[in-house]
């Protein structure tokens, strides 16, 4: 079941061959939804939820899916399983939901997905293609975690809504940053993450 | 009136990239170069003006609470709208599909410099997010989606040629090792963010 190929295809895309840092998959949602923890938290768990449920869907379908519509199948087994997590956010969360609007919708064009589905499960069985559709999605969940604690804490001061900042310091004069809470942040907060990931690991460095 | 304020706002304020973050992937993968990027902003543009169209009245008389009641009346309580996800995507895969076909035939010379860039428009975010963005603003006529489809495609064009025009000079300057490439395009797209925030509050 685990055996060392399967362990790779599992963890290989937590750090070195992260969805977001390193084969930069994902960005849009990554960044738009990070301003608070808890909708980043949603959003990872449902992200890995849909790949790893098409990429067995599609995994199973390998051989009989003819190449030239590939890509529409792809995108109604997809869109299918997005509409079931959109139903299910509707019906047990409708706070996040809201906060989510239109990204829960965007899964379906997330190029995690598709690259996913496209590299992967097209030539792999199912129980691989599942491992990886977990490693990618949680890959992808802990960037989104990562950027969302950094925004939050120095945005608003909270973490889950709860406050953590003590009220001492702001008493000494801490302000909130409000500059984080808003887009361009983002981006420069994921740039920072891809500078420290990429000190460490030489060999992901470009040359250009 | 209206419309032109609307056109002004979803190029400047609610820009697709700087603003929600729509269509990064290919945004940041072929901004290059300047050519390469105003085509393929040119061909979002396009597809936008094509798609949010045929979304809008689908939404109109399918999708929404109430729409089929223009077939009888019995039809009013239906709601639909769970299947705009797929329907929409469906819209813009075969527009897509049709397009290319189209540009292949009347225009050889464009479809080349166009390349793979045509059949990867079906899964630009940007695209499906102004449909999805449309449904949740409730726009009153055909004529405004359009407006907000071309205002959005022209905001995306902007913020790509730009980009790319920057990534051009960039090469000669000393970028530190790991932040070269993807790192240093991140902090420049944040950086051209924060000077688009500048045009809040423009109103005509």
């Amino acid at each position: 079941m685990l055996n060392k190929k399967n362990r790779a295809v599992l963890f290989n895309p937590l750090s070195k061959d992260n969805p977001v840092l390193v084969q930069i998959l994902g960005i849009c949602s990554s960044l738009a939804v990070t301003a608070k923890l808890e909708p980043a938290i949603v959003m990872g768990i449902s992200v890995t939820a849909v790949t790893a449920f098409s990429n067995v869907i599609i995994s199973f379908m390998r051989n009989t899916i003819p190449n030239s519509i590939r890509i529409i199948v792809q995108l109604v087994v997809v869109a299918a399983l997005v509409i079931i997590v959109d139903q299910v956010l509707k019906a047990y969360n409708y706070e996040v939901s809201k906060q989510l609007s239109v990204f829960v919708g965007l899964i379906i064009t997330n190029c995690i997905l598709m690259g996913r589905l496209e590299a992967f499960a097209l030539a792999n069985k199912p129980w691989p293609s599942f491992l990886d559709g977990i490693g990618n999605g949680l890959g992808y969940g802990i960037i989104l975690v990562i950027v969302a604690t950094i925004r939050e804490l120095l945005g608003s001061g909270t973490l889950l809504g709860y406050h953590v900042v003590p009220q001492w310091l702001y008493e000494l004069g801490y302000e909130n940053n409000g500059l984080m809470i808003l887009p361009p942040m983002a981006l420069i907060t994921v740039a920072c993450i891809i500078w420290a990931h990429r000190s460490k690991n030489k060999d992901l460095q470009e040359t250009n | 009136m209206e419309n032109l304020n609307l056109f002004i706002r979803s190029i400047f304020i609610d820009n697709m990239i700087f603003a929600y973050f729509l269509g990064m992937c290919s945004y940041l993968a072929v901004s290059k170069n300047v050519k390469t990027a105003f085509g393929l902003g040119i061909a979002v543009t396009f597809m936008l003006v094509i798609t949010l169209p045929i979304d809008y009245v689908l939404e109109m008389y399918f999708l929404r609470p109430g729409a089929l009641a223009w077939i009888s009346p019995e039809l009013a309580s239906v709601d639909l709208s769970f299947l705009s996800l797929i329907l929409f995507i469906a819209v813009i895969a075969s527009a897509t599909q049709l397009v290319e076909m189209a540009v292949e035939k009347f225009s050889p010379s464009l479809y080349a410099s166009l390349g793979i860039f045509l059949p990867l428009i079906a899964v630009n975010c940007a695209i499906l997010g102004c449909s999805l963005f449309m449904q949740q603003r409730d726009f009153g006529s055909v004529l405004t989606a359009t407006v907000y489809g071309a205002g959005s495609g022209l905001g995306w064009l902007l913020a790509i040629v730009c980009l790319a025009a920057i990534r051009e000079r960039l090469s000669y300057s000393n970028v530190p090792k790991p932040l070269r490439g993807i790192g240093i395009t991140f902090i420049i797209t944040g950086l051209m963010g924060i000077a688009f925030m500048s045009f809040l509050g423009i109103k005509i």
